[in-house]
């Protein structure tokens, strides 16, 4: 969903990259206060991830490939603005580095992938993870939910900013991105769970989200706990 | 705790590894596919937009996941042109050298970012 040079027009550009530069601004301002001896490297490893499976493009119907976001995934791991930051960074470096999405696009990018993708729904997986019963299950069952909607509404930002830009109407649009990630959201939903399970299995107190039994996660001041 | 702390590195090593695999053994036969926003752009007929549109960042060092030199040239059917097509290697060695440099740009970024802890905060102005 990574949108080229050509597809926006200058005033959504614009727009999209001064609320994206705004969220990812004050990420960068918490990100301070929240990185530490673990989430330095749990940071990177995540932004390493996200990008490699990104690259992974899996067939869906109709001569179409989806692939992973991550959004969800770096959130639940590492909360909003960190998980925001890691989803940034990746688009910056894919940009840059690898001629993915446009440069005149970026902001568009970040607000749709990272702002929307990782910061946005982190709070609807957190609204989801309050509303169901603590548990295990519950948790894997709103990081899928999640997942899958974070596609939707990227995809639906994607086709709002290209019916403004006069690109493509929003009653073509629409419909249209909705429709295949729709599919592809499953891909991401099934992929977030996995990676998250396995991540529960073998170091729980990774997953910052998770504070669902026993003693909070550990995050404080490893001399503490010596 | 002590050990816990370590036992951090034995999983990040241990993720580097299962994405670097990702990258550098499965990306090379990933769908080559449209994505869904090409997708849709090629059905509802703005891809042109993009295509007629010269891109403004062309300094991209691995553009579109292939590393030049080991690409492939061949013909374009429909328009003549001699285009450069991703071999398995250069997707491959993209995939590798993305992921070890975002997780090298993230944790260095991350060093920078993180405050420093009160002792270390003293010395510095």
């Amino acid at each position: 969903m990574h949108i080229p040079d050509g597809f926006l027009n200058t005033g959504v550009s614009v727009a999209t990259g001064a609320v994206a530069a705004g969220v990812v601004g004050y990420g960068l301002y918490r990100a301070r206060e929240e990185l530490d001896e673990r989430s330095v490297p749990l940071l990177a490893l995540c932004a390493a991830f996200v990008f490699a499976a990104q690259m992974l493009n899996f067939p869906v119907a109709g001569g179409t490939s989806g692939h992973f976001l991550g959004g969800v995934l770096a959130a639940v791991l590492l909360g909003p603005w960190l998980g925001g930051l890691v989803l940034t960074l990746v688009l910056v470096v894919q940009c840059l580095g690898f001629a993915d999405g446009g440069l005149t696009a970026l902001g568009a990018n970040v607000f749709n992938m990272a702002v929307i993708g990782a910061v946005a729904c982190y709070y609807l997986f957190a609204l989801g993870k309050r509303l169901l019963p603590k548990s295990r299950t519950s948790f894997l069952a709103a990081v899928g939910v999640t997942s899958w909607l974070s596609v939707m509404l990227a995809s639906g930002a994607c086709a709002v900013e290209l019916a403004i830009s006069g690109t493509s109407p929003l009653s073509v649009a629409l419909p249209a991105m909705l429709g295949v990630h729709a599919i592809i959201g499953i891909g991401e939903a099934v992929i977030t769970v996995l990676v998250v399970s396995v991540v529960l299995a073998v170091r729980p107190d990774l997953v910052r989200t998770y504070d669902l039994a026993g003693p909070a996660p550990v995050f404080a001041d490893p001399e503490v706990n010596r | 705790m002590e050990a816990r702390n370590k036992g951090i590195y034995v999983f990040i090593l241990a993720g580097l590894l299962v994405s670097v695999a990702l990258a550098l053994l499965v990306s090379p036969w990933a769908s080559s596919a449209p994505d869904g926003l090409e997708k849709v752009a090629e059905d509802k007929g703005f891809l042109e937009k993009a295509e007629e549109t010269d891109p403004a960042w062309e300094s991209a060092p691995i553009p579109d996941y292939a590393v030049p030199g080991l690409t492939r040239e061949t013909v374009d059917e429909e328009t003549g042109e001699v285009v450069e097509e991703p071999t398995k290697p250069a997707t491959a060695l993209a995939g590798f050298i993305g992921t070890v440099a975002i997780f090298l740009i993230a944790w260095g970024l991350a060093l920078v970012l993180k405050k420093k802890k009160p002792e270390e905060a003293g010395t510095a102005p």
